[in-house]
């Protein structure tokens, strides 16, 4: 077993290589949360959705358009196709058992997928991202500037997406809706449209982590299916109802993975997914709520 | 005087089950009136109809207007539904549950909040604090907080004294009247309490498995010999 010699300029290019893998695992797995919270519904096809989203950005890029003038554009369609999805798909299984909600997404999965080959054949293709691969120095640590964009975009998006829940009225509408459903609708909130709203901002997020990892993975129909499974590694890990543990999560996972992966011989990089299923079994074991899970606080 | 909420012939039903067997019955603006009847009667299902929060049929009109049954078409039109439990967010805190309750309006909501802080200046204390934790009355307040949120012309209140100490059942439904005095909201109250709803009420239905089987002011009823053997108790 060959393990290399241990420098510390080394550990911190790990840590933040672990830090861009988590803000990607982070992305998906608030998207998840996001969708878990509005529709009760454990979604297997966001990362067949974020994976379409990203075939439509190379589809716009190969006809002209740069990444930054594809990215808007993207985002719209994946919130349009995400509330189509919740309003056509999940609507009429809303009120059905949880394993109905999970054959119908697992099968939505599939579908897309399908639909991927189809459209652009399968293979995998590179993707031309909007980041440098150029290694710039951080503090005597080289990190490449890909690496600090996509955890800058990540970043913004989730920011962006706190302010949103927080101080405007449409995520309090959210928010509600998602916690009592009959109670929201006493106050005029427009529930339904809200879970779809819901679906349509996971889509966005699912969206922005397959655009941002793509350059990386190259891209293929079934690019996201191991990053999903982290994702759902890192929901469990936070919490699966909690959008602070999705994101905590996610880093941390990032992070113990990369590490894991690089200093545990045995782990190495054929061991990495286990180890993060591994993960998924002990918080279920030992805190099942998550680090962040919600314990309701009820007087009566 | 043209009633504010008037509902005809109205039957609502759970599942086969049918609950109301066409009820008749009037609020005018700035009215409080009650609805009186044992358990299972049809109290509250009056007021979810009214809300469309149940199955119905008839005609449920609010300011010369059918009300369609879409769930948040009451709430559109300014009716405040204060539902059994209290339908507050426990999750959420008291200033984002009173910031819910001026949903469907428009603009700032800082004159409804200075307002409702004035009637129960115990909710400003407690602002950030998750609605969950707050005692019985206070989240009873809160409900009542939420609603004037709305600026609501007609607030539907079912049971407001359940597990009260009587000292705020009290001050809630001072604050009934008050908002009756000085705003001319109506309030259509479901009430287990019949001495304490005849109080303030000018008028009311008594509902007997979901018929209306007296109705009338409330010194009438007060007189009403059956009245006051089965709810009044002397």
């Amino acid at each position: 077993m060959y393990v290399a010699a241990f420098t510390w300029t080394e550990f911190a290019q790990q840590i933040a290589a672990g830090i861009r893998q988590g803000a990607v695992f982070a992305g998906l797995a608030l998207a998840l949360v996001i969708v878990y919270r509005s529709t009760r519904a454990i979604n297997f096809a966001q990362g067949e959705m974020a994976t379409f989203t990203t075939f439509i950005c190379w589809s716009l890029m190969n006809n002209g358009l740069s990444f930054w003038e594809a990215f808007p554009i993207v985002l719209v369609l994946a919130f349009a196709g995400g509330v189509a999805i919740e309003r056509t798909i999940i609507r009429p299984v809303e009120n059905a058992p949880v394993i109905t909600i999970v054959i119908v997404t697992l099968g939505l999965a599939l579908l897309l997928n399908g639909l991927m080959s189809v459209i652009w054949g399968g293979g995998n293709r590179p993707f031309n991202g909007p980041f440098s691969t150029r290694t710039i120095d951080v503090g005597g640590v080289p990190v490449s500037v890909q690496d600090i964009g996509i955890v800058a975009v990540s970043f913004v998006l989730v920011a962006l997406l706190a302010v949103f829940f927080r101080f405007t009225k449409l995520g309090l509408g959210l928010r509600a809706a998602a916690l009592n459903r009959d109670s929201s609708e006493l106050v005029g909130v427009r529930v339904g449209w809200m879970l779809a709203f819901g679906w349509g901002l996971a889509a966005v997020l699912g969206a922005v982590a397959g655009m941002m990892v793509a350059p990386i993975l190259f891209l293929d129909p079934n690019m996201m299916q191991t990053i999903l499974l982290y994702a759902f590694a890192a929901a469990v890990l936070g919490g699966l109802d909690s959008p602070v543990g999705a994101v905590v999560g996610g880093l941390l996972l990032g992070v113990a993975i990369t590490l894991l992966g690089r200093y545990v011989g045995f782990i190495g990089d054929t061991l990495k997914l286990p180890t993060a299923l591994l993960l998924i079994l002990l918080v279920l074991l030992v805190k099942p709520n998550g680090l962040f899970g919600r314990v309701a606080v009820r007087r009566v | 005087m043209t009633a504010l909420l008037q509902l005809r012939d109205v039957e609502a039903r759970y599942g086969a089950v049918k609950v109301l067997h066409g009820i008749a019955l009037e609020v005018g603006t700035g009215e409080l009136v009650a609805v009186l009847g044992a358990n299972g009667a049809g109290k509250t299902t009056t007021l979810r109809a009214v809300s469309g929060t149940v199955r119905r049929t008839g005609d449920v009109i609010f300011d010369g207007h059918k009300l369609p049954r879409r769930p948040d078409a009451a709430a559109r039109a300014g009716i405040a539904h204060v539902p059994e439990g209290r339908g507050t967010f426990s999750e959420l805190s008291v200033w984002e549950n009173l910031r819910l309750g001026a949903y469907t309006r428009r603009g700032s909501v800082k004159d409804e909040a200075r307002r409702v802080f004035d009637y129960f200046p115990r909710l400003e204390e407690r602002k950030g604090q998750q609605a969950g934790t707050l005692s019985g009355g206070e989240q009873q307040m809160l409900a009542l907080g939420r609603a004037m949120m709305a600026r609501p012309r007609l607030v539907l209140l079912d049971e407001p004294s359940l597990g009260l100490a009587p000292m705020l059942v009290k001050e809630i439904f001072d604050a009934l009247d008050r908002m009756k005095r000085e705003d001319g909201t109506a309030v259509l109250v479901v009430e287990q309490n019949a001495n304490l709803a005849l109080a303030h009420a000018v008028r009311a239905y008594v509902l007997e498995v979901g018929h209306v089987v007296v109705s009338g002011a409330s010194e009438r009823l007060r007189a009403n010999e059956s009245v006051r053997r089965s709810y009044l108790g002397y």
